[in-house]
Formats: structure tokens, sequence, C-alpha cells
């Protein structure tokens, strides 16, 4: 559902970032509105993962420029950003092994200040329904609920976007019906760019998309736009 | 969890009765152990929790050191302004060294802190004519002294050597199980993790620094004003090695670890040279047993196995 008044949260104008001859991400001008879950897809190595990098801040662009609700953070440093309200929670799994399940989403929850962290910390880990598991080592924790741990410390940030990259991967299917429900009850409070190859789950929860190819923009638009746009067919779907 | 306090109270319970059962030779020698462990646990809240292997302490041992003594020396101050004196020099040298040092990480670190210690080291050898270089020099009587007491006797020396060892570890225990002590453990651990948490890597690394300059100035300062004497051997590699092989013999990233350590290390070094020469020999096959059987430490190996409780 998309929201009435459309706000962009998130802008890019011309933002690129070369590695060499390979143009990974080549004048990307892209608009996040507050609210919407917000799908980016595309082949493998069309950039995705590298464009949203650069809006996280794990790396700085060549050119063009990022606005988040009309302030340039082009080139602030990524904790900085964390900071202002954008969570990342990375493609691999990238949560604190050796530590208690507690201590890892604690470090998220604490970030934004230690008030009532014990009860805060709680209600991030039942958000996901990891509760009852605090104290367990994070790494003796199943892949899925790695994955959910990943989502539970994105969130604990209070993030104003949450930036999911391909949060499914790996995932059972029931895991999958349950991991698309929480993220639809995410939105409007959290706005949300999802990086997903699962073109169920996109089709599903996405009120828009913006497939990238070689790149680049190829287009953005609903579901049934993107669904039903020759271009996207050709380059991506495949029919 | 009170059976942390309970565990950390018993023990300087222990202590404290420790020099009416000890002779008066081995009370000094637990004075001196003490002192080294407040060092130890320095080195371990930069190392041990933090993850910074540094290979510099022995400067801000010896900045704390020379900041006590010298500046006791010149003002005529007694032993608690020179302490102070002391943890401030710690703190300021390890400041300084940080806001460069940790531009690098890893090896790098390991190196970049061994140069600016040597620097310190020649420093304090080139400035002979006022730290006395290789000889060093004895503190004044007035130093040594607090509230009437003379902490160049054995009693009123391990009273204040054991204060000071009990102040630097509940305010160790209470750190590591702070806010702030879970972003120094979430450094070790994944860095670009806590960065992408907001955490901003380098002022969290400095601060963890700082404390451990703080702690590592205090046991300067401790040292030269309760026996007596400031060198330039504080300076050398040899003490910025010592407190590694504390913590690692007692376990890294372990409240008790550095006094653990400390203590069986200063033990071996001392029945081992009373047997031969070549003790150094001994603190090798220690280490190799260490490495091979419990890599983690005696601490760490113990809270992994039986009592996951242990701070």
């Amino acid at each position: 559902m998309a929201p009435l008044i459309e706000t962009p949260l998130i802008e890019t104008r011309n933002l690129t970032l070369h590695f060499g001859g390979l143009k990974a991400v080549d004048g990307v001008t892209f608009t996040l509105n507050q609210g919407e879950i917000h799908a980016l897809i595309g082949p493998n190595g069309a950039g995705k993962t590298t464009f949203v990098s650069l809006l996280s801040g794990r790396r700085m662009p060549q050119s063009g420029t990022i606005l988040l609700g009309g302030e340039d953070i082009t080139f602030l440093p990524a904790h900085v950003r964390v900071r202002k309200g954008i969570a990342y929670t990375f493609q691999i799994t990238s949560i604190f092994p050796r530590l208690s399940v507690f201590d890892n989403v604690a470090l998220a929850v604490q970030s934004g200040g230690t008030k009532d962290l014990p009860t805060r910390t709680r209600a991030a880990l039942a958000r996901v329904g990891l509760d009852g598991l605090e104290d367990q080592e994070a790494q003796t924790l199943s892949y899925g609920h790695q994955r959910l741990l990943e989502v539970a410390m994105g969130l604990a940030l209070n993030p104003r976007v949450l930036i999911l990259d391909e949060p499914t991967q790996g995932l059972a299917a029931s895991e999958i019906d349950r991991f698309t429900a929480l993220v639809e009850s995410l939105a409007p409070q959290t706005t949300i760019l999802l990086i997903e190859h699962n073109m169920e789950v996109v089709m599903d929860v996405a009120s828009r998309i913006t497939v990238l190819n070689f790149g680049a923009v190829l287009a953005t638009g609903t579901p049934a736009e993107i669904r039903a746009n020759p271009l996207v067919q050709e380059a991506y779907l495949g029919a | 969890m009170k059976k942390v306090w309970a565990l950390h109270l018993a023990l300087i319970a222990v202590l404290f009765a420790a020099q009416f059962w000890l002779s008066p030779y081995h009370t000094t020698n637990l004075a001196r152990i003490m002192v080294l462990a407040v060092f130890a646990m320095g080195y371990n809240l930069a190392f041990g929790y933090t993850g910074m292997l540094s290979l510099g302490h022995a400067l801000f041992l010896a900045a704390g050191m020379y900041s006590a003594s010298l500046l006791a020396q010149l003002w005529g101050l007694g032993a608690g302004p020179a302490l102070v004196l002391g943890i401030a020099g710690g703190g300021l040298m390890a400041a300084s060294v940080g806001l460069l040092a940790l531009r690098t990480a890893g090896v790098s670190f390991m190196i970049v802190t061994l140069m600016f210690a040597q620097a310190g080291y020649l420093a304090i050898l080139y400035f002979g004519a006022t730290t006395g270089g290789d000889e060093g020099f004895p503190l004044p009587a007035a130093t040594r002294s607090v509230f009437g007491f003379d902490l160049s006797t054995d009693t009123p020396r391990f009273i204040a050597a054991l204060t000071l060892f009990a102040a630097a570890l509940l305010i160790s225990v209470a750190l590591v199980r702070s806010p702030f002590g879970r972003t120094m453990v979430a450094m070790r651990e994944n860095e670009e993790r806590s960065r992408m948490l907001g955490y901003n890597p380098f002022t969290v690394k400095l601060a963890a620094l700082i404390l451990s300059g703080l702690y590592s100035g205090a046991a300067g300062a401790a040292y030269a004003i309760l026996f007596g004497y400031a060198g330039a051997s504080f300076a050398t590699i040899q003490y910025s090695i010592l407190p590694m092989l504390y913590v690692l013999l007692g376990g890294a990233g372990t409240t008790l670890g550095p006094f653990l350590g400390a203590l069986l290390m200063f033990a071996l070094i001392e029945t081992a040279s009373g047997l031969t020469s070549a003790y150094l020999f001994f603190v090798g096959a220690a280490l190799v047993a260490l490495v091979l059987f419990a890599p983690k430490g005696i601490l760490g190996t113990i809270r992994e196995r039986w009592v996951r409780w242990l701070p």
C-alpha cells in the first residue's frame, strides 16, 4: 500500500562508482519514499549491493549526491549515517558470533542510549521471535535464527530506513513466510529498502520496485508495472 | 550478579590476610605482584577486551613512573599527588600515541606502538641529566609517605599496594560489565559490524587505550613510590612484553587473569632463577605449554569449560 503523500526520505542523483572498467553503479538517480517498502532487484552483478553500500556509507561514490531527508550525506562516515537513521543488515550474516544473543542486540540498542537497556533489548528480540534465546552464544544459533538476529540488530537501532540485503537467502519456506509478515508489519513506521532475489517475496511485500541492470536504473514502478514492463522482462525475468 | 562481586571481594580479603602469614620478603613480593597486576589489568583492557595488540605499554608505564617521580621531586610532593600525576601522565601518553597509532591496526599497530616505546626509552637515555638515564634515581623520602605513613616500610607499603590493586580491580569489573565494556568487546569481535551499529571504532579504541594508559600510569607511579626508584629499565621492551605474558597466562579478557598471570609468572621466574641463570628457558617452556594446552589462558579455559559466569 503506497502512502498517500509521497515524501522522499532518501534521494540519490547521478550516483556513480566504477571499479576500473566495471561500472558497478553508473549514474543512479533514485528516490525512496517515506514509509514504503521498496524492493531493489536485478540480475547478479547488477550493482545492488554496491548501490546500498553507497547509501549506508560502507563505500564512497566517485560522483553524485545522496540526500537523507533533504540533507546531503554523500560523504558522511558510515557510523554517522547509522546514527542519522540508516540501518544496514548484511548480505552475509555479520553478527558477533562469540557473544550472547542478548549482547548482540544490546549493542544495537545501547547505540541509541542506555536507558532501559535490558527491557528494550528483550523487546527487540521478541519482535523477531528470538525471545528465550538471550543467553545462547550467537554462533550456536541455526542459520535462520542468525538471519533473524541480524534483522533484530537492524531494527533495534530504531532506524528511519532499514536496508535489508537478501534477508531470505538460505531461509526455509516457513521461515520466509514469517519473515515476510515481519517486514510488512514494520512499514510504514520504518521505511524499507529490500534487496531480494525471491520474486514471490518481492511481489508480495513491495509497494514499489526498482530494477538495476549493469549499474543503471532500468525501470521503477509498482509490482504490476514492473511485471508488465517489456524491458524488464527481456533483461531480467527472461520471459 | 552478586557472585561476581563476591568472588572479587573474596580475592581482596584473601590478599589482605596474606600479609599475616607471609614472611616480610614474600609480603614485599606480593606488593610488587599487585602493582604489576594493575599494569597487566590496563594491558588487558586494551588487548584482552578491545583486541588491540600493543607492544608499547612500557612507554605508558614509564610515563606514569617519570611523571610521578620527576614532578614530585621538582615540587616536593607527597605520594598522593605524585600518584595522581602518574595516572595523568600514563593517560596523556596513551592519548597522544593512540591518536597516531590507531590509524593502523593489527600487526602495524603492534609495530607502531613498539616504535613509539623505543623512542620513549631512547628519550629517557638522551635526557639522562634529568632522568638519571640507565642508572635512574631514588625517590626522596617525602614522596614515599602518605598520611604520615612511611611507604618504604613493609605494612604501609603492602596496604598501599593492596588499596590500589583493589580499586583497579573493582573498577575494571564495573567497566567490563558496563555498556561501554560491551562496546569494547564488540571492537575486538567484529569492528565492521560495530561501525554499522553506529559506533566510531577510532574513538572507542582511543578511549579504551586511554583507560589502559591510566592503569599503566598508576602502576608506574606506584612502583616508583612504593619501591623508591625510577629507572630507564622500566621503559625497555621487556616491560611491554611482561604484561602481555601475564595476560596470556592468566587469561585475556578475564578480570582476574592479569593478577593470576602476574602471580604465576613472578613465582615461576623466582623459582627458576634460583635454580639456574637460564631461567628464561622455563618462561619459554611455560609459554609453549600454554599455547599448546590452554591458548585462552588459565581463566579463559576455566570460563569456557566450567564457570561461564566469570567476567
